[in-house]
């Protein structure tokens, strides 16, 4: 029993460790009755309406077709196959439009600072203009009224004659591996892995000695240069598939679906947008005073730029940029709105339609979207703690 | 010796020096400073020459903007005819017209009270705020719905266009704050369960996808029920919009409650305060204040984001454009039609980021007095 600090006894009710056990195990009542309440209901309409619950359905036979597989896949297939399916494009299109949006994003972001004015303003406009359209609008204007308005297989637009866009899609060249090609992707992880042990070795030295290796010179020959001479030495294993027009339609070539291109498009320059006021407000958030530090020491401006302000910069952009992709992983399942064959619209669409097995297969989806998002925080929670500022 | 130091004749007057205002001056500092922003600057001209005057074109030049049926488009450039026909249905949806005066009046209050609300000069704003958060709603609802003192029940399957995105953008608003703060006050308690379920749930909401949401709440939520209860379905996706952006709140709400000095809370708990009390009174007012513009920034993501209501099968603002690009009369206008969705949406975005904007510079003033 607790005391007032006069000393008197103070009624029970008033303890606040008492109030605090009270009021949670009022919360954990109310959750379970909640919880309860959901369970007797949901069995009781599933019984109503002759659903079985469980994951058998994964194993059956699945009988539509998918017009982007990245996996092996027939109709023969099972649902499990079309959630991986479905899966590996949402991973696609997410990728591609995560390269496309930093790339957009970053440049757009340091055109802001630029002294240009006209580049300046215009680069405003963009983020402005970007930023407050709903993607969703966004990404059918692409499709209906851009893609959608592209001449017929016949009267492609062709760049170069090689890559060929028209309202089927986009048709690109298709790298066919011949034997022998398999020594330059070894090559290329074997690159990587000598410029990473020679990073760590140079960077020993340095503090050792205080000279200093080439480092980016000797890293770009490991990772660029070594693949390159096995891809010759090899006999240049690789040939190109280059799509032809013949009749209707192209030959050759690998067709990119419209539904991607245009998904992949409007993701990029949306979240793109966001991008580059996070890369503006990191770069404007290191102090002048870093910059004139680092020149009262007379280093050189590319120095002062890879060692001082970008590393201070990328502190603040990192996590942002972070929130950003995986806003962008989510926002790649309003594809279903156009007919990409992403995780929702394959998996929470359809397979939900054939089978009717609604608890499982949203279940299964949020699962995907909440694993990556955790994966995502925990990685950046560890590129927090060690790009924290040290105080000392 | 004095006459060498000095002249005897006038020095001729010197011409003014050049002037550092006027366009040419500012053409030079602004965009031709050195040869590679010159450059830029003229492949930035051309680039914009080539893509807006098109565009101009297109959209206001060669544009036909009379007339209440296709014959009336030209063909040349953009038909905001289109437009122009649909445009009853894209503010009101199927709203039956003899009722369609009481959307309006709704659209005049909510004008007002925002205009009450975000206007600082206005005085009252305590008052502004009961009526929007109480009295608002019931006048909506029963306007809205009817059914009640004589007025014509309109369903809710009726609702739809400008009217329904407003509808579901206001409610997410109102109902999404707060349960912002009850989250946001329950992930900083020192309570050890109701920390884990506020953490739980607001991590949970964060993690997934919006459309998921919105497709647990159209088929889900009906499971979740007993089966005599009928679960409307704008209903059904406003639980899910409420509840996904509730802890997008949570988490901006929680940024001000951290920005607030602990001695602001110490302080309350040696005047006797209450928990209530102290939060109410003393460190709410102030993270609220601190935050306002990353609420806005919130709305605003809510607010694009009810266009999303399309896919469970609501026609909002963007849903009614599309069903009428699907008619055969009007096929092959597609550009038309999201481009002015888009700009509908981005006058609303527009608008409340330029107010967060203004606030923010409002708020950092006050600090210093």
């Amino acid at each position: 029993m607790s005391r007032s600090p006069s000393g008197d006894r103070v009624a029970l009710w008033r303890n606040p460790t008492f109030r605090a056990y009270v009021l949670q195990g009022v919360l954990l009542a109310a959750l379970a009755a909640l919880i309860g309440f959901i369970v007797v209901n949901t069995m009781a309409n599933l019984e109503a309406r002759g659903i079985s619950t469980g994951f058998g359905f994964l194993d059956e036979r699945a009988g539509f077709s998918i017009p982007q597989t990245l996996i092996e896949y027939s109709g023969d297939s099972t649902y499990g196959r079309t959630f991986f399916v479905g899966l590996l494009n949402t991973l696609l299109v997410s990728a591609l439009g995560i390269v496309m949006a930093t790339i957009i994003g970053f440049a757009v972001g340091i055109a802001r600072l630029s002294s240009n004015w006209l580049l300046a303003r215009l680069a405003t406009a963009y983020v402005e203009i970007f930023r407050n359209i709903p993607l969703l609008v966004q990404i059918l204007f692409w499709y209906f009224a851009v893609l959608q308005a592209l001449p017929s297989p016949r009267q492609s637009l062709s760049l170069l004659e090689i890559v060929f866009i028209n309202v089927r899609g986009l048709v690109i060249p298709d790298p066919q591996p011949l034997s022998g090609f398999a020594a330059t992707p070894w090559a290329l992880l074997v690159g990587i892995v000598a410029a990473i042990a020679l990073g760590i070795c140079a960077k020993r030295r340095q503090v050792r000695t205080g000279k200093a290796l080439p480092i980016y010179w000797l890293g770009a020959g490991l990772i660029i240069g070594m693949p390159l001479l096995v891809f010759l030495l090899t006999g240049a294993p690789l040939e190109w598939s280059i799509p032809e027009l013949t009749g209707f339609n192209f030959s050759g070539g690998v067709r990119v679906l419209p539904e991607l291109v245009a998904l992949w498009l409007a993701l990029s320059i949306y979240t793109a947008s966001f991008i580059a006021e996070i890369v503006r407000s990191g770069i404007q958030s290191v102090p002048g005073g870093q910059v004139e530090a680092a020149n009262a020491l007379s280093l050189p401006g590319g120095i002062t730029l890879r060692k001082v302000v970008i590393p201070q910069a990328m502190r603040v952009i990192v996590p942002q940029l972070t929130s950003q992709y995986l806003n962008l992983i989510k926002n790649s399942s309003l594809a279903t709105a156009i007919g990409y064959p992403d995780l929702v619209a394959v998996f929470s669409g359809t397979t939900l339609n054939q089978t009717g097995q609604a608890i499982e297969i949203v279940a299964m989806t949020m699962a995907v979207y909440l694993v990556i998002s955790l994966v995502v925080s925990a990685l950046m929670n560890v590129y927090n703690a060690r790009t924290l500022l040290k105080e000392r | 010796m004095a006459g060498e130091s000095m002249r005897d004749v006038m020095i001729e007057a010197r011409r003014p020096p050049n002037a550092h205002r006027g366009v040419v001056k500012w053409l030079q500092r602004n965009l031709f400073n050195g040869p590679l922003n010159s450059v830029v600057s003229v492949i930035t001209i051309s680039v914009l020459l080539w893509a807006l005057w098109p565009l101009v074109q297109w959209a206001l030049i060669q544009a036909d903007w009379l007339g209440d049926s296709r014959q009336a488009c030209s063909g040349e450039g953009a038909c905001w005819v289109f437009i122009s026909a649909r445009f009853e249905s894209i503010i009101y949806g199927f709203y039956p017209e003899a009722a369609r005066w009481r959307v309006d009046i709704v659209f005049a209050l909510m004008a007002g009270l925002l205009a009450w609300l975000a206007i600082p000069r206005i005085p009252g704003k305590r008052w502004a705020a009961i009526i929007a958060v109480i009295g608002f709603p019931v006048a909506a609802y029963v306007l809205l719905l009817g059914g009640h003192f004589g007025l014509m029940h309109v369903s809710t399957r009726n609702w739809g266009g400008l009217m329904l995105t407003l509808t579901v953008a206001t409610i997410g608003i109102v109902g999404s704050l707060p349960i912002g703060i009850v989250l946001a006050l329950g992930r900083r308690s020192n309570m050890p369960l109701v920390r884990a379920v506020s953490v739980v749930f607001i991590e949970f909401w964060r993690g997934v996808p919006l459309i998921t949401v919105l497709f647990m709440a159209s088929v889900m939520l009906p499971l979740f029920v007993p089966t005599e209860v009928e679960f409307d379905k704008l209903l059904r996706a406003l639980v899910g919009i409420m509840l996904f952006w509730s802890a997008y709140m949570a988490e901006v709400i929680r940024g001000g409650l951290q920005a607030i000095p602990s001695g602001q809370d110490e302080a309350g708990k040696a005047l006797g305060l209450g928990y209530w009390h102290r939060m109410g009174l003393i460190v709410l007012p102030q993270a609220l204040k601190l935050v306002i513009p990353g609420i806005v920034n919130t709305f605003i993501a809510l607010f694009k984001d009810t266009s999303l209501v399309l896919i469970i099968g609501l026609f909002d603002l963007l849903a009614i454009i599309r069903a009428g690009l699907t008619d055969s009369d009007w096929l092959g206008f597609a550009t038309e039609g999201y481009v002015f969705a888009a700009l509908v949406f981005w006058v609303f975005c527009f608008s409340m980021s330029r107010y967060s904007q203004y606030i923010e510079k409002r708020l950092q003033t006050g600090h210093t007095d």
